[in-house]
């Protein structure tokens, strides 16, 4: 784990890392937390790392890198036995209450802690309480290091090399796990690859603090990295990353957003790699547009769907409240628009950098009347990639808004993959009539039919010429009011949503993983599912039957599928990121089967494998309540 | 051969406006500019927000987007940007656009896309029964209002020139001809083109009425009527920026036209700068390729319905070996 102030290169320095890491073929599953605060308060990154694949994070730590004192003091308790902890040796004599950027409420669990466990006030105080506990400690004189690098450089002004700090906490820890020293110069490079100077400057920092690290730490720690060789190529992406991708590959060629956390950054990506080589050997390119607000957002983001883009945006809770009245609007046009939506700690402005699947309920109900709609929610990152391209197909093939379901731990966790294999996704625009099918025919956009779905002319479409309102319409989109028009529109809408459940393919509405045949089940959604997994195989490991369905389409819910997997069970634990269980209680409404277990996080923390674990092996064991409130992470 | 005004009605929609409504003169002047442009019907999408105007895209026969209240412009922009041949027209009412859409008015200006934009300017919210709308202005009050306008009025023009729209005109609903040829000019122009559009509301705008505009109440000598509205192109008034040397200096001199109102009150066009990029230009710079494969005209998947992007640009950075 890596911690330091906002600002002091904190994910440059876990970027470097997870890229060496990967280069001596390792799998890394990383999470990052951050203030909403641009520089000062404290973030931190925790990467872990593993010859095999990773799906979540853990709650211990091996090597905590402390830029700063307030890093030591928030993870301390989180390094385990045998585990170090790297520090400024300048620090020592700070006075942990004195700390400016501790808030009260933290200060008086530090006060109490200090109380408890008979610690003193300065930092000194509290390594000398992990050393007890069998941690090492290895302190660095950052400042001296950083000085006889400015001196090499020829820098006399330390301050302007200080955010070096980072780099030459990763040359230490990498001394100490005793990792080839090539591979981490290769991710310093090619980090910095835009500057070769500023790379040259932090490969020098590099090797100086890994030397100070062989000289000082001497087999002082146990924990070794090996690099393992692998014959197959591997990507190390976040989730706003995998969703870029996966939205150019399938079609996606308008984006409109206003910033926000933890949205913006899939924006900044996609016009970043703007235009895009295609196999026809002709360029594409999409369109990004920063918006005035949210509803200036989803309203274009429509009106380019019905000139025919592939158009999406993407927001978070606050700017989707922003967008529900267009979101209605689409609903009742039937545009295929597609929103990503990248759940964060709410309500209000909420916990705006952290985590949370509190909206849910938010997503399947918004917007006023009654409307088809589509909600789809990745679980991983991978997933991620694969439904961004997928969702298109569905809001084009039944003319709805589809909701990509998201949240902040996927889009800022990363992760290790093979490289995604998209060869074989398809487009699929379903009824699409052109110049020519319409030629000498009286078209209707909103003709009644079997299925509902009526085939659709892209404005501009010579002979198609038709009408769009937010009023109730009769078939060629004209202003109705008539009873028997209005029961029609809403029938011919809503039964379009039968026909999702008939195509949508299983594995995008269910996934199974564990033991399902066993008596005990798992039902969740979205990113606790790599927690859950990893916690199954530790818990069969033990001896424990135990399944897990994931819940991918979440509107329309599949019930029958549901109803199938849970009923007979003896317990049916619901394991989600919000206070009150919303799929559990999506799922009861669906099927009058309700889970009896909850485990339920509501901090703004993503679950770990531990805490998962421990909660399941309880509730198996009799040992835990009805409701078990996870807490881990700071 | 081309299109005559009568090819744009559409028989079947009754424009269920009040007697002597403006939008019933918008709705010709459009009719007429489009046929005398030569452009067909589904070359043209009119996009519209909430409100008596809103209705308008119903009886012009070309593609209709009637949208949310104040968000015409929005709706408008993400048309324009997925398929720039085609010929945008926003319309909405002056709630709509300097009330509740005002933001995306301020910022539509920012971006100049190359469309047009007619607000139906009445003083009133007419559909929700006469309140008071951003035009009217302070202590007016017309016969909805329990008291009179306790806000001042915005200057749309004023407005319109400040947030960049390039082309800023104002006509009149009851002088068809005059209207005509402003939305031909509106659309002819290269960039964000604004049109304030009086009109009177003949049920809840008692105050700025037809009679009024037409002076009835300030007869000459002779008992002929002196009309509050005269002509700027009449008055040898230049709009046209020529050069950018004398962009602030025409702003300055449509702005002052702009406070005009009461006894005098021009219409025309009031400021017009063509060199200023549009939209599509800057994202051409960008894409090289936008105006001839823009979003909406894109292949995306191949003759298999297999997608061609090649993400290997993308992944790059990303990979680890």
């Amino acid at each position: 784990m890596a911690g330091g102030a906002q600002g002091s290169g904190v994910d440059t320095a876990a970027n470097i890392f997870g890229k060496a890491c990967g280069y001596g073929g390792l799998y890394v599953f990383g999470r990052r937390e951050y203030h909403s605060n641009i520089k000062g308060l404290h973030s931190y990154f925790h990467l872990r790392i593993s010859p095999k694949e990773i799906l979540a994070n853990v709650n211990d730590v091996d090597l905590l890198a402390a830029f700063d004192a307030e890093t030591a003091v928030r993870h301390i308790n989180e390094v385990v036995p045998e585990g170090g902890i790297i520090i400024g040796s300048q620090q020592m004599e700070t006075k942990v209450l004195n700390i400016p950027t501790l808030p009260p409420e933290f200060k008086a669990e530090l006060t109490k802690f200090m109380k408890e466990k008979n610690v003193g006030e300065t930092l000194s105080d509290w390594l000398n309480y992990a050393k007890q506990k069998n941690v090492h400690v290895f302190p660095v004189p950052y400042m001296d290091l950083l000085n006889q690098i400015g001196a090499k450089l020829g820098i006399a002004q330390i301050s302007k090399i200080t955010r070096m700090i980072n780099v030459l906490t990763i040359g230490v820890s990498f001394a100490l796990f005793k990792y080839d020293r090539n591979l981490a110069e290769k991710a310093v490079k090619a980090t910095f690859s835009a500057k070769p100077k500023i790379a040259e400057m932090n490969v020098m920092a590099l090797n100086h603090a890994y030397d100070y690290a062989e000289e000082h730490f001497k087999n002082a720690f146990k924990h070794r990295l090996e690099k393992t060789e692998v014959n197959e190529e591997r990507l190390f992406l976040t989730g706003n990353q995998a969703v870029a991708m996966g939205k150019v590959v399938g079609g996606c060629r308008v984006q409109t957003y206003y910033p926000i956390t933890p949205a913006a950054d899939e924006s900044e990506y996609l016009e970043a790699h703007q235009i895009m080589k295609t196999s026809s050997g002709e360029d594409e390119a999409i369109v990004v547009i920063q918006t005035e607000d949210e509803i200036a957002a989803v309203n274009s983001a429509s009106g380019a769907a019905l000139a025919g883009a592939r158009a999406a945006t993407s927001t978070s809770g606050p700017g989707f409240s922003l967008m529900v009245e267009g979101l209605s609007w689409a609903g009742n046009n039937e545009v295929p628009l597609v929103i990503t939506y990248y759940q964060r700690g709410a309500p209000a402005t909420g916990l705006p950098t952290r985590h949370a699947q509190g909206d849910l309920r938010f997503v399947m109900h918004a917007g006023h009347g009654e409307f088809p709609r589509i909600i789809l929610a990745s679980g991983d990152i991978q997933e991620c990639f694969y439904d961004a391209a997928k969702v298109f197909n569905l809001a084009e093939k039944y003319q709805m808004p589809v909701i990509h379901l998201l949240d902040k731990a996927m889009a800022n966790c990363s992760q290790t993959y093979p490289v995604f294999d998209y060869g074989k996704l398809k487009i699929e625009r379903g009824e699409l009539l052109t110049e020519k099918d319409l030629e000498g025919n009286e078209y209707r956009r909103f003709r009644f039919t079997e299925t509902g779905v009526s085939p659709r002319v892209l404005l501009g479409t010579k002979n198609g010429v038709h009408w769009y309102t937010g009023d109730e319409h009769n078939e060629i989109g004209h202003i109705s009011e008539e009873p028997f028009n209005r029961r029609l529109m809403v029938e011919k809408r809503m039964k379009k949503l039968e026909l999702v459940q008939k195509e949508v393919p299983v594995e995008d509405k269910l996934k199974f993983y564990g033991d399902t045949s066993s008596e005990n089940i798992v039902v969740s959604w979205g990113s606790p599912k790599g927690a859950i997994i990893e916690s199954l195989e530790k818990l069969k490991q033990e001896g424990y039957g135990i399944g897990f369905i994931q819940v991918r389409l979440l509107h329309p819910l599949p019930a029958e599928e549901v109803k199938k997997a849970l009923e007979g069970k003896k317990r049916i634990i619901d394991v989600e990121d919000n206070f009150s269980g919303q799929l559990g209680g999506v799922i009861k409404e669906a099927t009058g089967i309700a889970p009896n277990y909850y485990v339920l996080k509501y901090t703004g923390r993503p679950m770990t494998t531990t805490e998962v674990y421990a909660a399941l092996k309880a509730i198996l064991t009799g040992k835990a309540s009805e409701r078990e409130v996870l807490m881990f992470g700071s | 051969m081309g299109l005559k005004p009568s090819d744009f009605r559409v028989p079947e929609v009754y424009a269920d406006w009040c007697p002597g409504c403006g939008d019933f003169g918008i709705m010709n002047g459009l009719q007429m500019a489009f046929a005398e442009l030569g452009l067909e019907p589904h070359q043209i999408v009119m996009v519209s927000g909430i409100g008596c105007s809103g209705k308008e895209p119903h009886n012009v026969k070309c593609y209709g987007v009637h949208t949310l209240h104040g968000r015409t412009l929005p709706f408008a922009m993400g048309i324009k940007v997925a398929n720039p041949s085609l010929e945008v027209l926003a319309i909405g009412g002056d709630g709509d656009g300097l009330g509740i859409g005002a933001g995306h008015f301020v910022n539509a200006g920012r971006r100049n896309l190359d469309m047009t934009y007619i607000i139906h300017n009445n003083g009133v919210y007419g559909l929700t029964k006469g309140q008071a709308s951003p035009t009217l202005r302070l202590g007016v009050q017309t016969k909805s209002l329990p008291k009179p306008n306790i806000n001042e009025a915005v200057n749309s023009i004023g407005l319109a020139i400040i947030s960049g729209f390039t082309f800023a005109a104002r006509s009149y609903a009851y002088d068809v001809r005059h209207l005509k040829d402003t939305i031909k000019q509106a659309i002819q122009h290269k960039g964000l083109a604004f049109i304030d559009c009086l009109q009177p509301c003949p049920t809840y705008n008692n105050v700025t009425t037809k009679a009024w505009y037409a002076g009835e109440d300030r007869k000459d000598a002779s008992g002929k009527p002196q009309s509050r509205l005269y002509k700027l192109e009449e008055t040898g008034f230049d709009p046209v920026v020529h050069d950018w040397n004398e962009d602030f200096k025409k702003k300055v001199a449509a702005m002052d036209k702009a406070r005009e109102w009461g006894d005098r009150i021009p219409i025309g066009v009031f400021y017009k700068n063509e060199l200023e990029p549009t939209f599509q230009q800057r994202l051409s710079s960008r894409i090289p390729f936008y105006m001839d494969r823009p979003p909406a005209k894109q292949k995306l998947g191949d003759e298999h319905g297999f997608s061609t992007v090649d993400l290997a640009e993308f992944m790059e950075d990303l990979k680890t070996s």
